[in-house]
């Protein structure tokens, strides 16, 4: 699919060209396919987990045998297994999955072309950033075949129980040290090229909105991440070197006092963590907006109503995301004065995405719009990732929190966001770019067949989850509650949840058939511009060569100047006089 | 279009060439690594109380002291060092290139010469949380020095053959070098303090 776009007089070999690339949309399509495969690991580590909730203690079919005597004996899934799945599920899907597709393939593939640059302004460092990347993937891959398994403390690998736990735990500090390293180099690479590389008359308020939430993107990836990797640090002392950072004097294991110094802190690596792991949440939703923000405005077919607002609200988003992260630790015993703080700001930090959603909602509004199918999943975002943002409100507030803390009800709010939020996101981006990659359309009749069961079955997959919630379920239970006496009577939603969960993995067949077949038989565009879209990526020849355009691009007017009173056509592009 | 425009030049708007650029926002996550790595410190010491040592009972100040004049002084030589190219002067710029890297071999030979008594009078890592934070600090500190020894080696070896080709691009190398170099130098100064005066 890509070889037609070589028309390049020196002609490189294929390990320059297509391995060990520094053109940034072969390092877009590295991220992005490697990101896909882990997404789909993390998806299936999911499967097995939904298995023994839905139905505990039973034989998982099929793969059962095959996952070892030490994760489960006779297809049973041991507790200790089913916490690495849990752990391994949310930094795959966090980490490996959604932020590379995000910043890693939409973000590099498209930021120069929309940005009319002929690539990024740090080619090398481009190329590294990806093979740091896939090195720290494998690293937390590796992890699975230790003795001991993988990392199973949970994502936010929490000490003391982190600092005592198997090696499997070194290795996703390890992991976490490249996974950095790679998101530094990256975050660097794209606010240099943003700010340095723009086209000779693209302001800063001309800029497609994508880009910007990828440039605050970048300033998140950039601040946040090095407080996490000053604590992986101190972790990996704790777990190598033998000292007490997070381990508090006089902790008593299985019966036996731990020796070590002591005088270490647990809640340090807490406020560390969740000082990267807020904006980390921004992270997977910021450029999911600029996405959608792109398809709206193209299939309303009139501009974007209310784009000023939208840029300057994630800007203020960008900044306030530094000042929220305690509010994970209401319950730590951090004092009624510093909880204070952070609700405030926390229900301060609602309003930008508030205001983004609702000139989206807004620009929907008497526009004449074109039902294709990435159309439907940026149309799907928008209340899903509502419910989700209007769901995590009650978790805010530190009364309510208590009740909430640590249940089912969080595990359902932060993946409306992710999921059928963000996920729904990337497929809408996946079917609007595919065209500019491939030169060709995907099919939209299995873009339909894709979409609407996902839909459906997203739905019954994470509503119930708030009613467990509500019920008091603790999320990180091996066998979904069943223990407890308060889940009784919701524990039948678990059933259900699981045999939806199958369902959802088997409409997601049709968009892998899609993907393939679509790059080989897809119809093929007749224009370089097939959706009579206004941005600069459409300027570009079908696939962009290397260098990306014919000729260098002026940029005459905003982004998103659709049905313009008086033009010729409905919608005219930024590089149109 | 295949060239990436403002590798030597500065951008108007911005009065930035791309490097620059990008090695001040480095530094900036430099300052977040190294501000939670102190926020850490100032943690465990306000959650130790009384029982954390003063830094003189159990480091040796005049090392240290010795240290932060020799990291100083290395700025300035590499201060010289891109002046020397400015004015032209190849020659004075691998004396004082060259200068900077000795400078910053002497600091790391000091600090080991310290790590060393350390280990011998039985003071490691997990002795105390105190220890535990000296290290870590130094260490990731001396991490940044070996990094710096690394560039600037290459720079005076055998990156310095671009001045013959590229000579404005080969002085921006050096200037972006040294505004890492009084990072890493920056630091140092407030770590001396921190953990030997306090
Ligand atoms: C659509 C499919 C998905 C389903 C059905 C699903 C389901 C689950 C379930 C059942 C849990 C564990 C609950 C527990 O034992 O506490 C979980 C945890 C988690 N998931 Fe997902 N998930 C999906 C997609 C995602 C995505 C796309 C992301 C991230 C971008 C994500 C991030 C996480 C995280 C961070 C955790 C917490 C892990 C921990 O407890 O440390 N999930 N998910
Ligand atoms: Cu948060």
């Amino acid at each position: 699919m890509i070889a037609r776009a070589q028309h390049h007089p020196h002609e490189l070999s294929f390990w320059r060209k297509y391995i060990f690339s520094t053109d940034h949309k072969i390092i877009g399509l590295q991220y992005g396919i490697t990101a896909l495969c882990f997404l789909l690991l993390g998806f299936c580590l999911m499967l097995l987990m939904r298995w023994q909730l839905g139905y505990p203690g039973e034989p998982i079919p099929g793969v059962g045998k095959f996952l070892g005597e030490n994760n489960a004996p006779g297809g049973v899934m041991l507790p200790e297994f089913y916490n690495e799945l849990g752990a391994m599920h949310g930094t795959i899907m966090v980490f490996l999955g959604v932020v590379p597709l995000l910043v890693g393939a939409f973000g590099n593939y498209l930021v120069p072309l929309q940005i009319g640059a002929p690539d990024m302004a740090f080619p090398k460092l481009n190329m590294a950033s990806y093979w740091v990347f896939l090195l720290g993937g494998v690293t937390m891959l590796v992890s699975f075949f230790l003795p001991g398994g993988a990392a199973s403390s949970g994502w936010t690998s929490y000490p003391p129980l982190s600092d005592i736990a198997t090696v499997g735990q070194t290795f996703w500090l390890i992991g976490m040290v490249f996974i950095i390293t790679s998101s530094l180099l990256g975050s660097v690479n794209f606010i240099a090229t943003i700010l340095q590389l723009r086209a000779p008359g693209l302001t800063f308020l001309r800029l497609p909105f994508f880009v910007w939430t990828q440039l605050v993107t970048a300033f998140l990836l950039l601040l946040a991440f090095p407080p996490l990797e000053a604590a992986g640090l101190m972790q990996l002392m704790d777990r190598v070197a033998g000292t007490s950072f997070f381990l508090p004097s006089g902790l008593v294991i299985s019966g036996e006092p731990l020796k070590v110094s002591g005088g270490g802190s647990v809640l340090l690596w807490q406020h560390l963590f969740w000082f990267l792991a807020h904006p980390e949440v921004y992270v997977l939703i910021a450029p999911a907006m600029g996405i959608v923000s792109e398809i709206i405005a193209n299939n309303i077919r009139k501009p974007l109503w209310g784009y000023k607002s939208m840029v300057y609200s994630v800007i203020f988003l960008g900044f306030m995301s530094f000042i929220v992260w305690a509010h994970h630790m209401y319950l730590t015993g951090m004092g009624t004065k510093i909880s204070a703080f952070f609700q405030t700001t926390t229900m301060i930090i609602s309003i930008p995405s508030v205001i983004i959603l609702t000139c989206l909602f807004i620009s929907l509004w008497g526009g004449s719009i074109r039902f294709n199918t990435a159309m439907l999943f940026a149309l799907a975002f928008l209340p899903m990732f509502g419910i989700g943002g209007l769901t995590g409100l009650p978790l805010g507030l530190s009364a309510s929190d208590i009740h909430l803390h640590d249940t089912y009800y969080v595990i359902g709010h932060f993946h409306y966001v992710v999921a059928p939020g963000t996920i729904f996101a990337i497929f809408a981006g996946i079917y609007y770019w595919f065209p500019k990659i491939t030169g060709r359309k995907m099919n939209e009749m299995l873009g339909h067949i894709h979409f609407w069961p996902s839909l459906f079955f997203m739905n019954c997959v994470f509503m119930p989850m708030f009613a467990l919630g509500l019920a008091g379920v603790s999320r990180r239970l091996y066998d979904g509650g069943q223990q407890y006496a308060h889940a009784q009577a919701v524990l039948p939603l678990n059933k259900m949840i699981t045999v939806c969960a199958f369902f959802l993995a088997l409409f997601q067949l049709p968009f892998m058939i899609n993907l393939v077949w679509s790059m080989i038989k897809g119809a093929r565009v007749k224009s370089d511009n097939p959706w009579e879209a206004t941005t600069l990526e459409w300027a570009t020849p079908t696939p962009p060569p290397h260098g990306n355009f014919a000729q260098a691009p002026k940029v005459y007017r905003g982004p998103y100047e659709y049905s313009v009173p008086g033009a010729l056509k409905d919608f005219s592009p930024q590089n149109e006089a | 279009m295949d060239t990436i425009p403002y590798t030597v030049q500065a951008r108007e708007d911005t009065g930035l060439y791309n490097a620059k650029l990008g090695i001040w926002l480095f530094l900036a996550s430099e300052v977040m690594l190294f501000g939670a790595l102190f926020s850490a410190y100032v943690l465990l010491r306000t959650g130790a109380g009384a029982g954390w040592p003063a830094g003189a009972s159990v480091l040796h100040v005049h090392l240290g002291a010795f240290n932060s004049v020799v990291l100083l002084v290395s700025s300035m030589t590499m201060i010289f060092a891109w002046a020397s190219l400015k004015e032209r002067n190849f020659p004075r710029f691998k004396s004082c290139l060259g200068l900077t890297i000795l400078l910053a071999l002497l600091f790391l030979g000091v600090k080991s010469h310290e790590y060393s008594t350390k280990f011998e009078h039985h003071l490691y890592p997990n002795t105390s949380t105190f220890m535990a934070i000296y290290f870590l600090l130094t260490g990731v500190h001396a991490l940044h020095i070996i990094g710096g020894v690394v560039v600037n080696g290459y720079l005076w070896g055998p990156g310095s053959k671009m001045w013959q080709t590229d000579p404005d691009r080969f002085t921006n190398r050096i200037e972006v070098a040294g505004l890492y170099w009084h990072f890493v130098d920056l630091v140092w100064i407030f770590l001396f303090p921190v953990l030997y005066l306090l």
